[in-house]
């Protein structure tokens, strides 16, 4: 069974044009390090080398910010759908 | 005839110019790497084809470094990710403030100073580069402070014949220097003033807010540096610097550059000061010595007249390194500016673009 991950539109270059990608369930986190593996250009746009979301991005798992579940630890169960939310900021 | 191609880093993207013989007209590419910053930009010529380097970062997706192997047509990027902290450091990169090839000694190496304080080693070119811990572990290191732009390593001056020889300067910490490949560093400041110290504390070893340094290949030895206030020269490869100031309208500033075949004729672009950093005179002028900064001339044949009030980045003028040589600047009005006769007379490049970070040059016949 998998999740789903969702893509903004600024990163889906980085995933072949992909809108969303089959992720394996598991914890945000061994979903993360296995998309370091297979695309490491796009994983590192949402952590940086030490493993932390940036800072301009929020993870929901669902309609859920997962800063107030377990961060990167929270559960990814399959069917579930994990999207990458960039910062409405800058100018 | 040679060829010029101009790389323009700006706030929102990066462009290429091109100039396909002298005399001819500017060609304006289109904007690449849209909504990146793009405070680092570099040429690597030591090959038969040029490679350029544009150092992107994102407030949202963070930091990388493209290449282009086609004079700017596409720009790649390595799927791990070039230059990385290792995770022991706990560190994060910031941004990469300067891409520097080495010497022809040095074939391979390309260098990159980044933020937080710390450089960078490649040695295929620029595609993978690994943290120099000599520096990294320096004790100075705790006592570093960020600069108003942040804690920056930004610039690297590679010896152009001996390839264990480098020097750096970081923001706010002076100048370092390596004789033994990058094993050992020490601070190169003595006779640079930090004036906002107390007055029996303005030369100390380190902690300096050197703005750039840069030398001649011919003569490696003399380096020239635009401080936080103060403009510098040194014949001894920084073991002792002195001022280089009188003529100028202004002694605070960002870029320093070298003529590529007049080793004692350099380019500054004055500021008011860093309260008010406009042009010093209210114009835009930038400032030439053709005698190793004993005296300064001011020039504007084809600048813009009347009050302009755009300052100018420390990597965002630069030479093509031709003969005649070429002068380029741009400002943080979106403006770029190139003078095709060493700085006698300028035209605009460019205009309407985002504030321009950096911008580098090379000639190719």
């Amino acid at each position: 069974m998998t999740a789903t991950l969702v893509l903004p539109a600024a990163l889906r270059s980085a995933a072949g044009g992909a809108p969303e990608l089959e992720i394996v369930e598991g914890t945000v986190r061994s979903a993360l390090d296995n998309l370091a593996a297979t695309m490491p250009l796009l994983e590192r746009r949402v952590r940086d080398e030490q493993g932390q979301v940036r800072l301009h991005i929020r993870l929901y798992l669902g309609s859920s910010d997962i800063d107030d579940l377990e961060g990167l630890d929270t559960e990814v169960a399959a069917g579930t759908r994990l999207y990458v939310i960039p910062a409405v900021s800058g100018g | 005839m040679p060829q010029t191609t101009l790389l323009i880093g700006t706030r929102k993207g990066a462009l290429v110019a091109r100039r396909p013989r002298a005399g001819a007209a500017w060609e304006l590419g289109p904007l690449e790497l849209p909504m990146s910053e793009v405070y680092g930009t570099g040429i690597d010529a030591r090959g038969a084809t040029p490679r350029l380097f544009a150092a992107a970062d994102s407030p949202h997706w963070g930091p990388t470094l493209f290449h282009s192997d086609d004079m700017g047509r596409t720009w790649n990027e390595p799927g791990e990710a070039p230059v990385a902290f290792p995770k022991e450091t706990g560190a994060s990169l910031v941004r990469i403030w300067q891409i520097q090839a080495a010497g022809a000694s040095a074939p391979g190496v390309v260098y990159a100073g980044v933020e937080p304080h710390a450089l960078f080693r490649s040695e295929d070119g620029g595609i993978t580069f690994s943290l120099v811990e000599g520096l990294y572990n320096h004790p100075h290191r705790g006592e570093w402070g960020p600069g108003n732009g942040g804690a920056c390593l930004h610039t690297v001056v590679p010896h152009p014949t001996d390839p264990d020889r480098v020097l750096v300067a970081l923001s706010a910490g002076g100048v370092y220097r390596t004789g033994d490949g990058g094993a050992t560093w020490e601070a190169a400041n003595r006779g640079i003033q930090s004036y906002w110290m107390p007055e029996d504390q303005r030369f100390p070893e380190f902690g300096q807010c050197v703005h750039k340094v840069a030398s001649h290949p011919s003569f490696p030895e003399r380096l020239f540096a635009q401080n936080h206030f103060g403009v510098y020269r040194s014949d001894n490869y920084g073991s002792s610097w002195e001022t280089i100031e009188s003529g100028l309208p202004s002694t605070f500033g960002f870029p320093m550059v070298v003529h590529p075949q007049e080793p004692e004729t350099i380019y500054i672009f004055p500021l008011k000061a860093d309260s008010h950093r406009f042009p010093a005179t209210g114009r835009c002028e930038v400032y030439r010595s053709q005698d190793g900064g004993k005296s300064w001339t001011a020039l504007r044949s084809g600048l813009p007249e009347g009050e302009y009030r755009a300052a100018v980045l420390r990597d965002a003028m630069c030479t093509d390194g031709g003969d005649p040589a070429g002068i380029y600047f741009g400002t943080r009005a979106g403006e770029v500016y190139g003078s095709p006769d060493a700085g006698d007379h300028f035209e605009k490049i460019a205009e309407h673009l985002p504030d321009v970070l950096s911008v580098r040059a090379v000639q190719v016949s």
